[in-house]
């Protein structure tokens, strides 16, 4: 049996909106014309809140869009200062633990990574670069490891199954030294369609398909034209 | 590889990883590539979903191990008495460097995180078994014995005190109870207090728990009631009860010594919140540091089952059913995180999950579960022996009863200590013999440091609250360089999930290397504070959320020993020297700079 679905009022930043109750906030923001920077969330899929630059203030106390529901009368603190400043630093903390090029990189225009860092204007990161060692699987023959670039959103780990439903990828060690593993098998089996799945899910370069890689010429992707978000902001507001 | 299959047939269930992987290693002495596609193979998962959970716990072995695996506490307080001497010791005798293997494969050196023995460092585990205090003659020792063929456990040369004794542990761990109060470390008597507890109706117990305003023991401090309360009213079944027993803060002991000396007290507490609760299983999450009680502990739920108190029907009470089973842990320390916990008993990493929901409405399996510090649920029967009222008598008005407090460090008599609530740090100090003192780690690194001006703080929810680890710091001690082994100790205990956490901590290490170093400039302490208390605002659990507590108390009390470290005045670092740069690359060249 269906319930009847119940809509709420909610505001962000003082903006007026309405979804239905216990609905996503970062799906129920977008559908207010809000726009609310995620790494590691992907619609319809179980929330990690790993990333956590989805972090708000709800009633004044912080927590991850991704992982919230909407309630009726919540207040939301979205787009201050003092959020920016976080997700500022925690952008920035991903350029020095990685190493991201993105002149250089395939995934330029289409990385959400690189776009956020335009939008919140991160010029140079606060923190000194560590330049980590990491190390590139190329082991596949359908996809690159590129862990230069992983930010382990983890949604390669929660996304791409086989047809039995097992899992092609996983985090192994804990902590700083965590990184993103393929299964040896499965991986001889991946498809064309799997492999792209996966490189279109992650966030960053990280996931590439052999061979192919993006059709679009760089300088003509999502954007290269336009600030993420802006589609949202543009429109509602 | 039949002995994998057997195991694998035992537990035929995912959800009970942790134990198959115990089982194997201890079968088998590791995990290989081969066991964990034949995990996978068993369960039709990828085998990377086993590598995911076995590589997240630092005491699990995926290579050929040695056949004796020598952990060294890497603690705070096993440094301040010599660790670093014992490991080169250990180092020159077994001819191995840490985190490998000697060639002929008879040892393997590592370093772990704190073991439960701040009272008694530096120690080591050895197989199992606990070497506490040990000096660089006993290493010497000990290794001799080994290269003999002798079992770490023929090493035994003396017994701790009390339980320790028992033929079941047989340990040289030493209580060190040096103050015994009248919750925790007092008589009891399990016949009455089953008794009393059938007199009331489960309601009416969780009532009783929340008039004597006992609150959680392990630092949080949420209303025990409550908890209660909450789990009861949530929809779902079986209900859980899970006793944490995973402390891993640094500087924390006492549930070592409540396991020890009062097992009994907590299964009689477990019970009475399965009673007030409707739960018909238990859970004791007992840390892998702590598996030399595993035996005994094991053997004390055999006797309760035998005295009619765990199992069916309890005491005659139709349809009370309730039993117990022990996890053991392998050595992480955000499992203590109960939502992390859980994760851990259910086979998984032991990554805290997001909330809501929480666990007292999806726990366990996704049932209700309610998970009490073993302190918590050791102090249960005294109440319903005793009375609320009786509880609330001890302590300060907002937190009642005794509270447990593990002192170490440099005091004259480290061990476990029962108070009441509401004592103050200049009594602790007194009362465990410390003289000259610094500074005062409360409630271990994620805690607060405190100096000499907060001494006349109390103990208290309302004041300093904590889960009762006291780390005494003389005038000796450097505060930065704790600062520093703290936030290295957040680095390796990181479950990796956050970002912020996963990376900050990194960053926050190295600036502080950097001042310690010498090239610090005003501007790195205010780095350090602003990136410090984002911390607290993006992280998920306790554990990323407090990850910078030693180095925001520690700026805030000792802020004159990091000036001191700093170049004044400057905007950079201004000690590089070019010539001084380039000296180990010109001479690899064979040139030398004109200086």
């Amino acid at each position: 049996m269906k319930k009847s679905i119940k809509k709420v009022s909610f505001t962000i930043d003082g903006k007026k909106c309405t979804a239905e109750e216990g609905m996503n906030l970062v799906e129920a923001a977008e559908q207010n014309g809000v726009f609310i920077p995620t790494l590691c969330h992907l619609k319809s899929v179980i929330p990690s809140g790993s990333c956590r630059l989805c972090t708000i203030k709800s009633n004044g106390r912080f927590m991850t869009a991704c992982t919230s529901k909407v309630q009726e009368g919540i207040a939301v603190e979205n787009d201050t200062d003092e959020i920016s400043d976080f997700r500022k630093l925690i952008l920035e903390s991903l350029f020095v633990t990685g190493n991201h090029y993105c002149p250089s990189c395939e995934k330029s225009g289409k990385c959400t990574l690189q776009a956020l860092s335009y939008s919140y204007r991160i010029m140079a990161p606060r923190f000194p670069f560590i330049f980590e060692e990491k190390e590139v699987d190329a082991s596949s023959p359908k996809i690159y490891l590129e862990r230069n670039r992983c930010v382990l959103c983890k949604r390669c780990v929660r996304t791409i199954k086989n047809k039995d439903g097992k899992n092609y990828f996983a985090i192994e060690g804990r902590g700083y030294k965590a990184k993103i593993i393929l299964d040896p098998v499965l991986a001889m089996q991946m498809t064309d369609e799997e492999a792209l799945t996966a490189m279109n899910n992650c966030p960053v370069g990280c996931i590439l398909k052999k061979e192919i890689g993006f059709e679009e010429p760089i300088g003509n992707r999502k954007y290269d034209t336009a600030e993420i978000g802006s589609e949202l902001t543009i429109v509602k507001d | 590889m039949s002995n994998i299959k057997n195991i694998l047939e035992k537990y035929s269930d995912k959800s009970r990883m942790m134990d198959i992987f115990h089982d194997i290693q201890k079968a088998v002495g590791h995990i290989d590539d081969e066991a964990i596609n034949q995990i996978a193979n068993f369960f039709k998962i990828s085998s990377v979903d086993i590598v995911q959970t076995l590589s997240f716990y630092h005491f699990f072995k995926r290579n050929q191990s040695a056949k004796y695996n020598i952990y060294l506490n890497n603690g705070i307080v096993a440094k301040m008495f010599g660790r670093d001497k014992i490991a080169m010791t250990f180092e020159n005798a077994t001819k191995t460097k840490f985190n490998s293997i000697s060639k002929d494969g008879l040892f393997g050196l590592y370093s772990t995180s704190d073991i439960g023995m701040g009272d008694q460092e530096p120690a080591a585990i050895i197989n199992g078994v606990i070497f506490p205090k040990i000096t660089t003659y006993r290493v010497r020792e000990i290794v001799k014995e080994f290269r003999k063929g002798k079992n770490p456990t023929d090493l035994i040369n003396s017994f701790g005190d009390g339980h320790n004794q028992e033929s079941l542990i047989n340990s040289m761990v030493t209580n060190n109870l040096n103050r015994r109060g009248r919750v925790i470390f007092s008589g009891f008597s399990w016949e009455d207090t089953v008794e009393k507890l059938f007199t009331y109706t489960p309601d009416e117990v969780i009532e009783l728990v929340k008039d004597s305003n006992i609150r959680g023991r392990g630092g949080a401090g949420f209303p025990v009631g409550l908890k209660w309360q909450y789990c009861k009213q949530s929809k779902g079944s079986p209900k859980h009860i899970l006793c944490n027993a995973d402390e891993g803060e640094p500087g924390t002991f006492k549930d070592r010594v409540i396991l020890t000396e009062e097992p009994l007290k907590v299964i009689v507490g477990m019970l009475i919140a399965a009673y007030a609760i409707g739960a018909s299983n238990g859970i004791i999450y007992l840390r892998y540091e702590y598996e030399y009680l595993l035996p005994y502990l094991k053997n004390i739920i055999k006797e309760a089952e035998e005295l009619g108190i765990l199992g069916k029907n309890i005491k005659g009470k139709q349809g009370f059913d309730f039993n117990i089973r022990i996890q053991l842990g392998a050595g992480a320390y955000v499992c203590g995180e109960e939502s992390a916990l859980l994760e851990s008993c259910e086979g998984k990493r032991g990554e805290p999950r997001n909330r809501p929901p929480f666990p007292v409405e999806k726990g366990y399996l996704q049932n209700p579960s309610s998970i009490n510090n073993v302190e918590s649920l050791c102090a249960i029967p005294k109440i319903i022996d005793k009375g609320a009222e009786w509880y609330r008598a001890m302590g300060t008005k907002q937190s009642s009863g005794t509270k447990l407090l593990s002192i170490s460090g440099d005091v004259l008599y480290p061990g476990v200590f029962e108070v009441e609530w509401g004592i103050t740090i200049r009594e602790i100090l007194e009362m465990a013999g410390a003289h000259d003192v610094k500074a005062v780690q409360v409630g271990g690194p994620s805690g607060k440091l405190i100096g000499k001006n907060e001494f006349h703080r109390k103990i208290a929810y309302e004041d300093l609250s904590t889960g009762g680890a006291i780390i005494v710091f003389n005038h000796s001690r450097n505060i930065i360089e704790i600062t520093k082994e703290f936030t290295d100790f957040f680095i390796d205990e990181s479950c990796g999930s956050c970002g912020p956490c996963r990376n900050l901590t990194v960053i926050l290490s190295k600036k502080l290397q950097k001042i310690i170093d010498g090239r610090g400039v005003e501007n790195d302490l205010i780095d350090l504070k602003q990136w410090g208390l984002q911390m607290r605002k993006v992280n998920r659990c306790g554990l990323g959320q407090s990850a910078a507590n030693p180095i925001l108390s520690g700026l805030e009390n000792f802020r004159d020993e990091y000036e001191a470290l700093i170049q004044k005045g400057k905007e950079y670092d201004t000690t590089f020297d070019l010539d001084k740069a380039i000296i180990s690359g010109a001479k690899a060249v064979s040139r030398y700079p004109a200086v």
